[in-house]
């Protein structure tokens, strides 16, 4: 019996049936890594702890529903023994001796890791091709970036090889490639899952979350990826619902969101005419349209690019060749040493967003920008609160268009940050938002973004479910198989 | 117009709490390099702080102490510079949002009151240590001490000479051990200074350019870094040159600054506000509590030790003057109702020994617990108080238990009085003549027969029984 393209859901039920055992659940994944390994997807394998895991699994056997469950983990989560590079030359040697919560927390769930999977260098990049350890191929097409930076976990998700993957998303990391891969990918409100052992990005904005098939396999993920952590003083002490249970209400009367100043007009049209198919969809399900103003928004990316690269100035100095990680060789002194590892082990993007970073914080120059921006970014978070008070959910499209060619932005970084321009929003303001596949342009699976309130991941999941139980986009396979 | 020193101090001050200021790792002294680590000391990828509230209330109280302005809420930044003691390539500070805002503390420069206003003190982090000549070539790092909470204490550019200066580090020091916040130990670094100098003439209203000399931690050193570096300037200056602004060491050897690092050469820290730590918010209870904690402090305990016990104001501000001389004399003073002969004992003979020695009483081998059994053996007459100070110099050399001097040299006070009496008898039947001449009226020879029995008993006898017996045998 084929494991490609089942759902947590379908592969739970197989194994308390007894259909298959863990061990072969397991066996048949790294069957179908390998067989796909021109994705790219992993950086790292975890062959033999996860065989021995399923083997303890199958002599204990549990009724959880994530008992078993092989699941694919960004490669910017601590996983104790178990090589974490963050997608860096810089970390190629580092074995953390210890693991994030969220990777214990869907352990302790009955999650087996799998391996690790290719990003784009410490998350930063939306198309992959940042990575040292090479471009992730989108199984939609051979030439395409799956997006980033997230972009192994939702390569491997879209392939069928895994149900789900973890990810992480400071600006968009999450949902841009669940996108433009075809998939269902969600960030949780800030401070739901606990940073502990997330390797930091922009700690203000970075926010794991799951990406899988469904919203509803979301939903059953992101029940044990939240907890409130005593490590991290950022984690929210707020009760934590089982995700699932609105899943099947009716959204009927319900009210979404849209953003007057998203001006759709740049867009293609074809990328048009699904966001339109879909409120479509949404109206014949009962819900009820309203237009909001986010006055702010437009200066979300440039806000981003002072905030985000800030942080990343300041997180990345541990990098430096003294404790862990790379070092250089044969370094002639200090100063030396500190050069020549972190000319080394760093890419270009990561170089360029260091420099960014180190130049707004600096004397003289820290009030007109990191200053300014952390003020803006509050007026766009009150833009949010108000347009919250007359909708459940913002609705819009998640990525400006599909999945593009592997090169084609390289060369002008503001092209490729303006990718990011629907998702960054939802970080600044610490706000939770998904994306749900939608509907095809040229063959290629585009995405749909809803932005929920703070703390109502369970609304916005609702909308979601609603949506895919009546639709079809989410079944289809890059090898055109249905899965339904 | 005669030239004017302004200076600053900035003291580091390390907090007495168990772990240290984000992690549970332990702030103990003197471990094998690299043991008092856990993850977030290194500074791993993925790791996050959480901020000790335990530090919080340690400098709420020194707040409270120099009558400051409490901020309840209170937050942390970051301070970005690479050096290899430093694991995160930055120091969590606080900068905006200090604890503890404007406060004073006053100060006894030979005699004369002076208040010295303190700009703010807050909580940082402290690094590691660089071990420059332990591999041949190469530098250790150890990080032991890395992530230890220390209080830096700014006080305003309000200290006009070097006398100032340690007299303004001195009554920090005895502040911070009153309060029990910080042990004081200055050989073992737990408190160190920066000192901000520079000069100006009187008439000149502007501050001169200053030169900050680094990380000194001894009171000598301060006042002699501070002499050399204002005779420094002023050789400068009337030279026809001007001061740079720097950053200098001081080396103790050679007794000189250097420059360490120029105005162009320093970090540009890009502080800016931690993203993983919230505002620390302390609550009106915990607030309270400390507050209604407070230990109590060198006044108030002067104030009351001439009240309660009677003593003289130069007695009562020499033993309030530091927090071991204190306790020693609230112990010594549980083991005797007589509060005047402790009192005695520490501003006179055991004083005398420090000032002998030239050391503090937290260095003398003189333990509380020694001092009150000493104080309890005279007062129950155990010891005669000539013994008591033999015995309190061989404490002194040896730091040995005084019960056991006694008992080890057969020191203890003879009290059965028919044995005094059979002494004395026997030392007037040996005494004929002198008996005889007391009689006729040498009163003076009194002392002889005292002398005598005094001798015959090796001193153990209590002078006073001594007396009265001799009077009694002589005058009948």
């Amino acid at each position: 019996m084929s494991i490609r393209y089942k759902t947590i859901k379908d592969l739970s039920s197989m194994i308390q049936k007894r259909d298959i055992s863990h061990l072969e659940l397991v066996k048949e994944t790294f069957s179908l890594i390998e067989s796909s390994s021109d994705l790219n997807a992993f950086i790292t394998l975890n062959k033999d702890p996860a065989i021995e895991n399923a083997i303890s699994l199958d002599n204990e056997r549990n009724e959880s529903v994530l008992s078993g469950i092989p699941i694919a983990q960004k490669d910017l989560f601590c996983t104790k023994d178990l090589r974490t590079t963050c997608g860096s030359n810089m970390l190629s040697n580092f074995i953390p001796p210890y693991s994030a919560t969220v990777i214990t927390n869907l352990e302790r769930a009955g999650c087996i890791s799998i391996g690790k999977t290719n990003m784009d260098e410490f998350a930063m990049g939306s198309s992959n091709e940042t990575s040292f350890y090479g471009n992730v191929i989108n199984p939609w097409g051979k030439n395409l970036v799956p997006g980033g930076s997230s972009g192994g976990s939702a390569s491997a998700v879209s392939s069928g090889i895994v149900p789900a993957a973890t990810g992480t998303d400071t600006g968009g990391s999450i949902r841009q490639p669940a996108s433009l891969c075809g998939i269902t990918g969600l960030k949780p409100t800030y401070g739901r899952i606990s940073r502990w052992g997330m390797i930091a990005f922009a700690s203000s904005l970075d926010q794991a979350g799951p990406m899988a098939r469904t919203a509803e396999d979301c939903a059953i993920l992101l029940n044990e990826m939240c907890s409130h952590d005593l490590k991290d003083t950022t984690s929210l002490n707020e009760p934590i619902p089982d995700f699932t249970e609105d899943l099947d209400k009716p959204i009927k009367g319900m009210k979404i969101g849209i953003v007057k100043e998203f001006d759709l007009s740049k867009l293609d049209s074809d990328v048009v005419q699904v966001f339109e198919d879909s409120k479509k969809h949404y109206e014949s399900l009962g819900a009820e349209f309203v237009e909001i103003s986010l006055p702010n928004i437009s200066l979300s990316v440039p806000t981003y690019y002072v905030v985000a690269p800030a942080e990343c100035s300041s997180n990345l100095s541990r990098f430096d060749g003294v404790k862990f990680g790379t070092r250089c060789d044969d370094p002639k002194n200090l100063e030396d040493l500190y050069i020549r590892t972190r000319s080394e082990g760093f890419g270009d993007e990561v170089k360029r967003r260091i420099l960014i970073g180190s130049y707004v914080l600096s004397a003289g120059f820290y009030d007109a920008y990191y200053k300014k921006a952390q003020q803006v970014r509050r007026l766009i978070k009150n833009d949010f609160d108000g347009a919250f008070s007359k909708v459940d959910v913002i609705m819009s499209p998640t990525t400006r268009g599909t999945a593009f060619e592997a090169g084609s932005k390289g060369s002008d970084p503001i092209q490729m940050y303006l990718e990011d321009l629907f998702t960054i929003p939802a970080n600044l303001a610490g706000l939770p938002a998904l994306s749900l596949p939608n509907g095809f342009v040229n063959k290629k699976p585009i995405g749909l973004q809803l932005i929920g309130n703070f703390l109502e991941e369970s609304k916005m999941l609702q909308f979601a479910h609603n949506f895919q139980k009546t639709s079809d986009f989410h079944l289809k396979t890059p090898h055109g198989e249905d899965i339904s | 117009m005669s030239w004017q020193t302004v200076i600053g101090l900035e003291i580091h001050v390390q907090l007495s709490t168990n772990s240290k200021l984000f992690s549970g790792g332990s702030t103990g002294f003197g471990a094998e390099p690299n043991t008092h680590v856990d993850l977030i000391d290194m500074g791993l990828p993925g790791v996050l702080p959480v901020a000790n509230r335990e530090a919080f209330y340690k400098a709420i109280r020194f707040g409270l102490a120099t009558n400051a302005e409490i901020n309840q809420t209170s937050s942390f930044d970051r301070k970005n510079y690479f050096y290899p003691d430093l694991p995160k390539g930055y120091q969590i500070t606080q900068m905006a949002m200090p604890i503890v805002g404007k406060g004073a503390i006053k100060i006894d420069v030979e005699g004369n009151e002076k208040i010295i206003n303190i700009t703010r003190a807050h909580l940082e982090e402290d690094a590691g240590k660089s071990i420059h000549d332990l591999f041949d070539g190469e530098t250790g790092v150890d990080l032991n001490r890395a992530g230890t909470p220390l209080l830096e204490i700014v006080s305003e550019p309000e200290i006009s000479n070097a006398k100032e200066a340690v007299a303004y580090f001195k009554a920090v020091r005895q502040l911070v051990t009153f309060l029990d916040i910080c042990d004081g130990n200055m050989a073992q670094g737990s408190m160190r200074c920066d000192v901000n100098v520079s000069i100006k003439k009187d008439d000149v209203k502007e501050l001169g350019t200053r030169a900050e000399i680094k990380n000194i931690n001894s009171f000598k050193f301060i006042e002699r870094a501070i002499n050399y570096e204002i005779e420094r300037q002023i050789r400068i200056i009337e030279s026809g040159e001007a001061v740079v602004q720097e950053t200098r060491l001081y080396d103790s050897v050679k007794n000189e600054t250097r420059s360490m690092r120029s105005k162009e050469e320093a970090n540009d820290y890009r502080y800016f506000p931690c993203p993983d730590l919230l505002p620390v918010v302390i609550s009106d209870k915990e607030f309270n509590e400390i507050k209604d904690n407070l230990p109590e402090l060198p006044d108030e305990k002067e104030k009351r030790y001439m009240s309660e016990a009677n003593l003289e104001e130069a007695e009562a501000k020499i033993i309030s003057s530091s927090k071991t001389m204190a306790n020693m004399f609230e112990d010594a003073c549980s083991k005797t109702d007589d509060s005047k002969l402790v009192a005695n004992w520490l501003v006179g003979d055991v004083s005398a020994l420090l000032n002998k020695d030239n050391i503090d009483i937290e260095e003398s081998k003189l333990s509380s617990n020694n001092f009150a059994t000493l104080i309890e053996r005279i007062s129950d007459k155990t010891i005669s108080g000539k013994i008591a100070k033999s015995v309190l110099e061989e404490v002194w050399e040896s730091g040995h238990n005084v019960d056991n001097i006694i008992k080890d040299k057969g020191l203890v006070q003879i009290q059965d009085e028919s044995v005094l009496e059979e002494i004395a008898q026997k030392i007037i039947n040996n005494n004929p003549s002198q008996v005889e001449a007391y009689k006729g009226g040498k009163d003076k020879l009194f002392g002889f027969f005292v002398g005598q029995v005094m001798k015959e008993t090796q001193g153990k006898a209590n002078p006073k029984s001594v007396n009265d017996i001799l009077k009694n045998l002589l005058d009948s």
